[in-house]
């Protein structure tokens, strides 16, 4: 039970101020959800066959540059982590898997919150203009971004069961409803070789999402297969490389507005989260159809 | 004219100064600005006042209205004008879920498309939308009439008791004990009245009349389907 | 003994199995009954108190006072509400019940400082002006709702489920649906009515806060708002409660009753009065609301003892409904025939569906509605609301409390395994609390 913002920057001048314009949408949304706040950026992509991943770890002083030290012996190649909040932004000139299977290995406590080339994600427990600040979203550029405020429904309130939810490389996931058939399905795909961290029902769509994906569904193919297989009530907004796509659960409870104009494409829970954006006032605005992928970029 | 610039004010002084008006006022003439998307504006008017909100409003605008008359110069969130008694609510953009949900009189009029759930529940209200409504509009709706100038989305009027629902365009689907009836004379001069009322131009010959079946009306083995 | 061997009865087909089955294949429909759960359940039944001794000192039972007001509404409204017993009438529609019963309900909550409570179909004026204290409920269905009838209750609550089918919605069988009901709730007369199980404008805790917050507008944010859950998950739905804004909470045990409901639904779904409180009391505990955020159970609550036991786990307030009922004269051996041919009897009776109630409550027949003398009636709810106060009292003193609300855990012990599990209080003659 949440509140969701995405933004997609068409107008590249507008791209320095991207974490601003989402900070705003984010506050809107505070009300939706109090007890936790994220937020994805896709940003300064990583050179070819390089990655980057979002790593948290729950002490605050933790040492990433030892970290990336050791990743960069280890893995035999050029490793650096900047550190933002509680978070630190690993860039290092090696695959993605390899990456992951050593923080995996290495150090279970590090938790990787999103990987790819451009996509870093952000998020902790307390309202949106508080996590906004801590990790500095104002001063992030970057060319389109989701966040989300939460309102934890059956699970914890802690900084994993936030939003967003890594699906897969450069993929996140954003949910605002409640699923009745999560249990299971994850019990299922951890059978596939899923792993799940936390206990929360939007981490099983995430996970579900990314399984589709290894399986070699397009994300369009594997929300529209979401679709049979997720039972309950569902508003997702999901990041991806260069945009986002959207989806509704068939009776579409939850709500969603999309606004475009010539500068940005945005979606937001309820109107007022679009509303600060510059030239708001003249957009196109609609909502989403129940059970229809909505997609901006390659999905 | 009073203005009232919501950047500047509250939803709730707003709010307690419209209910604070005595019936004999002369404060009957107000603008809304930058209402930014708040919730529950202008909910619970009991006065024949005309207001204008400039822009875009929350969840509940004009919840429960009574006797006022609203114009929301924008896109209305959800459940715009729950539960009116009477006066009219007129959105010039679109309008979100459940538009005059439970509505009992007055009139709502959505310029724009209305998405699902539009009429839900309806108990009287009548409502004109311009463009098109998502779907289960006039899910249980009980009386009042929909008015739909465009097309209607999938299970329209399922369960319906006696509201009544005309289409001017094409319907997606047809919920569980709605059906298409004749259009007869009278059907024609309420959509002529409705439309009227609404200011929307349209030739009442081309609307469709929808309504209940009444085949639900009690518990029966044969209809365990519907259920 | 004539020889012949005794009849064996299956365990898993016993007689009453056998006839429901034969009934559904003959009828092709579930059972709609009223009343609440027959099953057996874990109860207060199986709690104790623990009196005082040596260890603890009593109060005398008559000169030495112990309190028994509560405030509800103080978190957000500016007239909160306040009952002068922990005791107050459960929401109970005009239509489920005559005009009658709902007057006679009133009068004796009036009578007693406490709240009566609408139901599905809205508020009559006859039960307005019979109760000081009013609560008006917003229910999925919206029968009845207005903005008049808003502004002239005491307390606003918001119906998200009912104990005897969390889930599921309303419903009221034709026999009931007079002309006066039928346009009270704007539908046909004589059709089976059903209502919706979830809200028209909102769903889950996130749009429910914005609802809350209309109603507060609506009312100038003077009316205390209650949300009334049915016991299913209470521990995330009381805490969603309080986010969204709640005043108080209203939790309804499987036990509640109901006027019509599946049979399957009332006997299948939810869990006891006894563990949803539990839950409920730790839920706000979590969150630093106990106490603060009133709780208010019901479901089952029969007696001084189950209000003592009820507070003493960490309830504010509790509600009845189907013991006002049975106050009121339901189940009462009179009219014996009229039982018989419901194909019932005195003490089993659960016919509220037909509305051919033989002693005039769940009815909208004026001759059966006749039966119910209304100040006799409302004489007969009042001395029991005072019988389960004075119970509640004397229990409470022997405990050494000088106000209900001092009963705490610690005060009960549990008769056995599986209430002390649920209840979270230790089995009796041990310290051991199962599964801590």
């Amino acid at each position: 039970m949440c509140g969701i913002v995405g933004l997609f920057l068409k107008n590249a001048a507008l791209r320095p101020d991207l974490g601003r314009l989402l900070a705003r949408m984010l506050v809107e949304m505070g009300d939706r959800g109090p007890d936790s706040a994220g937020f994805a950026v896709y940003r300064r992509p990583a050179p070819e066959g390089s990655v980057k991943m979002t790593l948290f770890h729950p002490d605050p002083a933790h040492d990433w540059a030892g970290l990336a030290a050791g990743f960069a012996l280890a893995l035999e190649c050029s490793a650096s982590a900047e550190r933002r909040g509680s978070h630190a932004v690993l860039t290092a000139s090696v695959e993605e898997a390899p990456a992951r299977a050593w923080i995996a290995a290495r150090h279970a406590e590090v938790r990787v919150m999103g990987f790819g080339r451009r996509i870093e994600v952000f998020k902790d427990m307390g309202g949106p203009e508080e996590v906004a600040r801590r990790f500095d979203l104002a001063g992030m550029d970057g060319t389109h971004a989701l966040g989300h405020t939460r309102m934890a429904t059956e699970s914890a309130v802690t900084t994993e069961h936030s939003h967003p939810f890594a699906v897969g490389s450069e993929l996140c996931l954003v949910h605002n409803g409640s699923l009745s058939n999560h249990n299971r399905l994850r019990r299922n795909l951890a059978r596939a070789g899923i792993r799940f961290d936390t206990d929360n029902d939007s981490e099983v769509a995430a996970g579900y999402f990314a399984h589709r994906l290894q399986q070699g569904d397009s994300l369009a193919d594997a929300m529209r297969a979401g679709l049979d297989d997720l039972d309950g009530f569902y508003t997702f907004a999901v990041g991806t490389r260069d945009g986002f796509a959207v989806l509704r659960d068939p009776v579409a409870c939850k709500p969603a507005i999309l606004a475009e104009t010539d500068d940005w494409v945005a979606m937001g829970s309820e109107w007022k989260a679009i509303a600060p954006l510059p030239g708001a006032a003249g957009a196109r605005v609609w909502e989403p159809e129940p059970a229809t992928v909505y997609a901006w970029g390659a999905a | 004219m009073i203005t009232v610039d919501l950047e500047a004010a509250t939803v709730r002084e707003l709010n307690q100064r419209l209910h604070d008006l005595p019936p004999d006022t002369n404060e009957t003439a107000w603008t809304i600005v930058n209402p930014g998307g708040r919730h529950a504006l202008l909910a619970g008017l009991t006065q024949p006042v005309s207001i204008t909100v400039e822009g875009h409003v929350g969840y509940y605008c004009a919840g429960m209205n009574e006797a006022a008359d609203i114009v929301i110069d924008g896109h209305a969130g959800v459940g715009v004008a729950e539960n009116i008694m009477s006066g009219t609510v007129r959105v010039r953009g679109n309008a979100s879920q459940a538009a005059g949900a439970s509505g009992h009189g007055g009139l709502l009029v959505v310029e724009g498309d209305a998405s699902a759930r539009c009429g839900i529940s309806m108990k009287g209200v009548d409502i004109v939308v311009g463009g098109s409504v998502g779907h289960m509009s006039a899910f249980m709706a009980q009386a009042g009439r929909l008015v739909v100038c465009g097309d209607a989305g999938g299970d329209l009027g399922d369960s319906l008791y006696e509201a009544v629902i005309y289409v001017q365009g094409q319907v997606a689907s047809l919920g569980a004990d709605c059906e298409e009836q004749p259009m007869e004379d009278a059907d024609r001069a309420a959509v002529a009245d409705l439309l009227a009322r609404a200011g929307i131009a349209g030739d009442p010959a081309r609307f469709r009349r929808y309504g209940s079946a009444r085949r639900l009306y009690h518990f029966h083995v044969d209809h365990a389907d519907a259920y | 003994m004539d020889g012949r061997p005794p009849l064996r009865y299956s365990a898993a087909f016993p007689p009453e199995t056998i006839h429901e089955i034969q009934r559904a294949a003959a009828e092709g429909i579930y059972e709609i009954r009223g009343f609440g759960a027959k099953r057996r359940l874990p109860s207060f039944d199986d709690l104790v108190l623990l009196g005082a001794s040596i260890s603890r000192y009593p109060l005398e039972g008559y000169r030495e006072k112990c309190a028994t007001d509560v405030v509800i509404g103080a978190r957000f409204a500016k007239k909160p509400i306040h009952l002068k017993i922990p005791v107050t009438i459960a929401g109970m529609s005009f239509g489920a019940l005559s005009a009658t019963a709902k007057t006679a309900l009133g009068r004796a909550a009036t009578a007693m400082g406490t709240t009566t409570t609408t139901g599905d179909g809205g508020m009559t004026d006859e039960e307005r002006e019979a109760s000081s204290l009013l609560v008006y409920q917003v229910l999925p269905s919206r029968y009845g709702l207005n903005p008049r009838d808003l502004r002239r209750c005491d307390a606003i609550e918001v119906v998200v489920g009912q104990g005897a089918k969390p889930g599921g919605g309303g419903m009221l069988l034709g026999q009931k649906i007079t002309e006066r009901i039928a346009g009270m709730r704007v539908l046909p007369a004589g059709i089976d009515q059903r209502s919706a199980c979830r809200h028209p404008d909102w769903t889950g805790p996130d749009d429910l806060a914005i609802k809350i917050q209309e109603l507060r507008e609506i009312t100038d944010w003077q009316k205390p708002i209650y949300v009334k859950v049915a016991a299913a998950r209470p521990r995330y739905d009381v805490q969603l409660s309080v986010k969204s804004g709640a005043d108080a909470i209203v939790l309804d045990g499987m036990q509640g009753g109901t006027g019509a409901t599946q049979d399957v639904f009332i006997e299948n779904v939810g869990i006891p009065t006894l563990p949803a409180l539990r839950e409920a009391v730790e839920a706000l505990q979590e969150l630093d609301m106990h106490r603060k955020v009133p709780l208010i159970v019901s479901g089952g609550i029969r007696s001084g003892a189950d209000v003592a036991k009820a507070l003493a786990m960490g309830a504010d307030a509790v509600s009845i409904g189907t013991a006002a009922l049975i106050a009121l004269d339901c189940n009462r051996p009179i009219h014996v025939g009229d039982y018989a041919a419901l194909g019932t009897a005195p003490g089993a009776c659960h016919h509220c569906q037909t509305g051919r109630c033989p002693v005039g409550i769940a009815t909208q027949d004026p001759a059966l509605e006749a039966r119910l003398d209304v100040d006799a009636a409302a004489r007969r709810v009042r001395n029991f609301l005072s019988t389960m106060v004075l119970e509640a009292q004397t229990l409470a003193r022997a405990c050494g409390k000088s106000h209900l609300h001092n009963l705490e855990p610690e005060d009960l012990a549990a008769l056995t395994v599986e209430a002390a599990a649920m209840a979270g209080v230790p089995l009796a003659g041990t310290s051991w609390i199962p599964g801590r």
